[in-house]
């Protein structure tokens, strides 16, 4: 116990501080290449360097090398190799959208792709990665072998494009991804799924790194790159930690901003095509839009009572984060139970 | 939007009992042994699809009941 104490520790502090000793570098290597996005939110339209994503997956593979080399295990071992490889794939699938804009069903279809490793290293050794039982709350466990693997692709491109899709503002992608993160830890620990708990705790320290430098007022966006790997990262981690349930309830806010924007716009689309769902007041508010043909989303449904700034708008998502967390917890507590 | 959010998690929990209590006992006999898991897979399949999409169709009417004032403004 108390080496796995020590490894958390250690892979928790590589995490943080390879994203952020690395981040200022990227900010102005990549403002040397002028690889830079207006932020509409901004007045004046600042332009800001994007993508921030080589910090991120810096952050993760190399904390997650160290948990693999200084601190191996037979029971974590290949679970660690499956993350890394399907983050990994993530980040280059999200580098390339950041480079090029591609149609919307690319990033689904890229990301399910990147889900095969997790299937095949489970194929290699059935019991090692995942265990094929979609197992709910209060009910117990449900045998689905053949319908897990439909799962496990299908969760790759749900999470990733989820907190794609929540990447609005300035911050919100990562503090939401931060807040949600801790609570599927804290989840695991309660589910006693140590081994899990402790591979995921780069994702969380990463994102709060991130979340430094990604705050209103950005000095970075993450990109695609960024966000494809966190939200990658998360749905490998919900796969192998078998808290799938779980890990969906503490995402419920970002399933909430895809429902809506799905069930609106009624296709899969790339959500820079799209017409902006908020507009500014003269005060550079946000408010949202009068068009009708225009998507509704969570941000839109904040400001239409009334307009807020950028950063009143970051932290009522984070407390929309904060409630699903605790729901989460409640989530993992109840996982235990059985009727 | 607290409110959605509860009743999305209460979906979820209340979809995962049908699955397990109602679903996971479906099973076929008379087919051989192979063909009856086929069977009951692909029934445990389509019936997971349908509860699926039953959690979007009453989603979808939750949301316009309850964002109803803030999608017309």
């Amino acid at each position: 116990m108390q080496q796995e104490l020590i490894a958390a520790l250690i892979v928790s502090v590589v995490a943080f501080f390879v994203v952020y000793a690395i981040t200022p570098f990227l900010i102005r290597e990549l403002g040397k290449r002028k690889l830079a996005v207006p932020d509409v939110n901004r007045i004046g339209g600042a332009m800001i360097p994007r993508p921030g994503g080589p910090a991120i997956i810096a952050g993760i593979l190399i904390s997650e090398a160290v948990l693999f080399l200084v601190f191996p295990s037979d029971t974590r071992n290949l679970k660690i190799i499956a993350l890394m490889i399907t983050t990994f794939l993530a980040f280059i699938v999200g580098l390339i959208d950041d480079r090029k804009v591609l149609g919307g069903w690319f990033k689904p279809l890229a990301l399910a792709v990147s889900a095969i490793p997790i299937v095949l290293i489970g194929i290699y050794d059935p019991t090692g990665v995942y265990d094929p039982n979609l197992t709910f709350p209060i009910f117990g466990p449900v045998k689905i072998p053949a319908l897990y693997i439909g799962i496990i692709i299908l969760m790759i491109a749900i999470t990733g494009n989820t907190i794609n899709s929540i990447d609005a503002m300035n911050g919100i992608a990562s503090g939401f991804m931060t807040i949600a993160s801790f609570s599927l830890t804290i989840a695991l620990l309660i589910m006693k799924n140590y081994d899990v708990a402790l591979i995921s705790l780069p994702l969380g320290f990463a994102s709060l790194a991130f979340y430094k430098y990604h705050q209103f007022p950005s000095r970075i966006f993450p990109g695609d790159s960024g966000v494809l790997a966190l939200g990658a990262m998360y749905g490998v981690i919900a796969i192998i930690g078998r808290a799938e349930v779980v890990a969906a309830t503490a995402l419920l806010p970002a399933i909430v901003n895809s429902f809506l924007f799905l069930s609106s716009v009624k296709k899969i689309v790339e959500h820079r095509q799209i017409k902006n769902p908020t507009t500014h007041t003269d005060d550079h508010k946000i408010i949202a839009t009068k068009e009708k043909d225009a998507p509704i989303t969570l941000v839109r449904l904040l400001v239409a009572g009334k307009p807020l700034s950028e950063k009143e708008i970051g932290f009522t998502i984070f407390k929309l984060a904060i409630f699903s967390g605790i729901l989460a917890i409640i989530t993992a507590f109840l996982m235990e139970i059985r009727i | 939007m607290y409110v959605f959010i509860i009743m999305m998690w209460l979906l979820i929990l209340a979809g995962g009992g049908i699955l397990v209590v109602v679903v996971s006992k479906i099973s076929i006999s008379g087919y051989g042994n192979e063909i009856d898991f086929l069977i009951a897979s692909l029934i445990k399949a389509v019936i997971a699809i349908l509860l699926v999409i039953a959690w979007i169709i009453v989603l979808s009417k939750l949301k316009n009941k309850i964002f109803q004032k803030q999608i017309e403004s």
